[in-house]
């Protein structure tokens, strides 16, 4: 059995279910990158994907348009990420707990809204795959990165855009000297607060959208605590991808990857327990953490809420 | 209306925000998050009547099938005894900034750990209950503490973030639990250990209903005097012990703390394994006390999360966590018959939304004044 894994058909479905895959925590994790790198650790994400993966799918099911379900899902997410900037921005607040506190409202809240509002489970017809011409048609690989749906080619093209605005801009620049020394960029006259917000909120968006891509373009359901711990990871993917765009897509690749050969070993039976598959990306991603640590450094002034000297 | 302008115009009012200086009056923290938590239930409310619920019903209902009569206020203490464990040994890694949200995973590893001097038969079946349960009770904390340690280890050898590595190794703990139950501990195929003897469970109060017939049909067991002592222990550690002041000491003022020649490497990975004993014996408590087999789901049910809510709650203090607790038991609770299932998380998440942001006003202090001119 252990030799079917290894036939052409069955490599080609674990890489391309990889590759799509990585869709949500490559939303989350970008978006996530931003307020790192800006200082503030956000670990609502996953609440956030929650509530934008159950909106999402609200509003697809309701209007017929998927595209109005990720706006939709978009406008949560950054509800939340406002409430969330609030709370550490103005007031000072103990990130990773309070980001807790919006992990568990976006649980319940979630699960409130879709007993109160759909009651059961149901599908929906999700984002369709779109061949890319000529490059669909290479064998094998055509089917591994060109035949996706477009959420998931979304999700690349902004980890491209991410590395671009964050190293080749000045808003990046910005972004990136607040997270830094935001002392030295206050006096410069860069608002930390601003910056703070916008990254923020931008990280909030994005989780809505890869709680979208989970529930309208992915699974095509919305079920109770659906993304069981993927926010979480995406967090500790921008730590795994050391604050970098790429180190981050390196690292969602690699989890996706995982998990769907945790997949396809479930289906085709091969007797390797599946919990100790489920384990490996937690237990890989400490690992790299220890490996990584001591070469690369957190932004100085993450967790560290800024606080003008008079 | 143009009056108004006018005097608006003269008196204009300006809100700022200062530093506070003295040290807040005894009563004014409390205030606080009694206020934060009044706050989180109209937030709450507003936002269960917005979904299409009646939230006046829904906390009605919480304090009904919670403290309405002894049968339920019995059940809401069962609920809290996790709780209280729980919110201790986040509070201990809280006192000196580490911030510890495994208290999930080291909660189930206790279970388990609680649940293998069991399973793997070290004991026989017919052991005695005095042996069985301080046993468990070690082997719970011992998991417990081993599941702290890593984090604490690698806090302190390697600076790993402990919030990641803690939140990491709470996915690890339900899949290894998992293993555990799915394959060789496994009964008639169902995801569930067999049902643990007698011996290997705690006392409860129904138990002495033939001496006492008013304790009839209450399922409050000793896991709530484990509890207890637990808290009365932690207490005595933090407040009245050299080994406290130093955690307290590393919690405020690091820098100082090396001046004095505190050891906070090490410090690091005891106190982490002190939450973590701590968490590991509420999993060995609800094990034992409640659940009676090893299963998952009623194990990782989110006691470790509200257990942080608790400790902020009570400011960190292990006497108030004990009554705190019961507060949280009680929304647990009435959660399971409410509906829709999803309020009791959704509060619970605002509260500790609230209560972080509120602790703003106990930092700062907020002036209105009128602008001269």
């Amino acid at each position: 059995m252990i030799s079917e894994l290894f036939t052409m058909t069955v490599l080609i479905g674990i890489l391309s279910s990889g590759v799509r895959l990585a869709t949500p925590y490559l939303y989350a994790s970008i978006g996530e990158t931003f307020g790192q790198r800006s200082g503030v650790l956000n670990l609502g994400v996953e609440g956030q994907m929650l509530l934008g993966a159950f909106t999402a799918f609200y509003v697809a099911m309701n209007t017929g348009s998927l595209w109005l379900g990720v706006l939709a899902a978009m406008i949560v997410g950054a509800v939340m990420g406002l409430a969330m900037a609030f709370v550490t921005v103005n007031l000072h607040a103990q990130q990773g707990i309070s980001g807790i506190g919006f992990y568990l409202f976006g649980l319940g809240m979630s699960d409130l809204l879709f007993q109160k509002m759909m009651g059961t489970v149901r599908t929906v017809q999700g984002f369709p795959k779109i061949g890319i011409p000529f490059l669909s048609d290479i064998p094998g690989i055509g089917d591994i990165f060109f035949n996706h749906n477009i959420l998931v080619y979304g999700a690349y093209l902004l980890v491209l855009v991410a590395w671009f605005v964050l190293n080749k801009t000045n808003l990046g620049l910005k972004i990136r000297a607040v997270g830094e020394n935001p002392d030295a960029a206050d006096s410069l006259g860069v608002s930390v607060a601003r910056v703070r917000y916008f990254t923020i909120i931008l990280g909030g968006t994005l989780s809505g959208v890869a709680g979208a891509s989970l529930s309208i373009a992915l699974l095509n359901v919305f079920q109770q605590n659906m993304t069981s711990g993927l926010g979480f990871i995406a967090v500790a993917l921008v730590y795994f991808g050391a604050w970098r765009p790429f180190g981050v897509l390196i690292g969602a690749l690699l989890f996706s990857m995982v998990n769907s050969l945790q997949l396809w070993i479930q289906v085709l039976g091969v007797p390797i327990p599946s919990e100790i598959a489920v384990m490996m990306p937690y237990v890989l991603t400490i690992l790299v953490l220890v490996a990584t640590v001591s070469k690369v450094r957190a932004p100085s002034a993450l967790t560290k809420p800024f606080e003008r000297e008079e | 209306m143009t009056e108004s302008t006018s005097i608006k115009q003269k008196m204009p009012i300006r809100i700022r925000v200062e530093p506070r200086l003295n040290e807040n009056p005894a009563w004014y923290p409390p205030l606080v998050s009694f206020g934060a938590l009044i706050v989180a239930l109209i937030l709450g409310g507003i936002l269960i009547t917005l979904a299409g619920g009646d939230a006046l019903r829904s906390y009605q209902h919480i304090a009904k099938a919670s403290f309405g009569d002894i049968g339920v206020l019995s059940d809401t203490i069962v609920k809290a005894t996790p709780i209280i464990l729980a919110a201790l040994a986040c509070s201990v890694a809280f006192r000196m900034k580490l911030w510890n949200i495994g208290a999930e995973g080291q909660f189930i590893m206790g279970a388990w750990g609680a649940s293998a001097v069991v399973l793997t038969s070290v004991l026989p079946v017919d052991t005695s209950r005095w042996v069985f349960i301080p046993v468990m009770m070690l082997a719970g904390m011992a998991m417990g503490a081993a599941w702290g340690f890593i984090p604490g280890y690698l806090k302190a050898k390697f600076n790993v973030n402990e919030i990641i590595s803690t939140l990491m190794l709470n996915y690890v703990a339900v899949a290894w639990v998992n293993f555990w139950i799915f394959g060789v501990w496994t009964e008639g195929g169902f995801q569930m250990s067999p049902k643990f003897p007698d011996g290997a469970s705690l006392p409860r109060l129904l138990e002495f209903a033939k001496i006492f017939p008013a304790v009839r049909g209450l399922t409050t067991h000793l896991g709530l005097l484990i509890g207890i002592v637990a808290a009365v222990i932690l207490w005595l550690i933090v407040f009245r012990s050299r080994w406290g002041y130093e955690i307290r000491l590393i919690g405020d003022n690091p820098q100082a703390a090396q001046y004095a020649g505190i050891n906070i490497t090490q410090n690091t990975i005891w106190v982490m394994m002190l939450s973590g004993a701590l968490a590991g014996l509420g999993g060995m408590s609800e094990i034992s006390g409640v659940v009676h087999r090893l299963q998952t789901a009623p194990i990782a049910a989110g006691y470790g999360f509200t257990g942080i809510i608790v400790a902020w709650l009570a400011k960190l203090n292990p006497l108030v966590i004990i009554f705190v607790s019961i507060l949280f038991g009680a929304l647990i609770l009435a959660g399971r018959e409410i509906q829709p299932s999803g309020v009791p998380k959704m509060i619970q998440g605002i509260i500790l939304v609230c209560l972080i942001a509120s602790d703003f006003l106990l930092r700062y202090r907020i002036v209105i004044s009128r602008e001269e001119e």
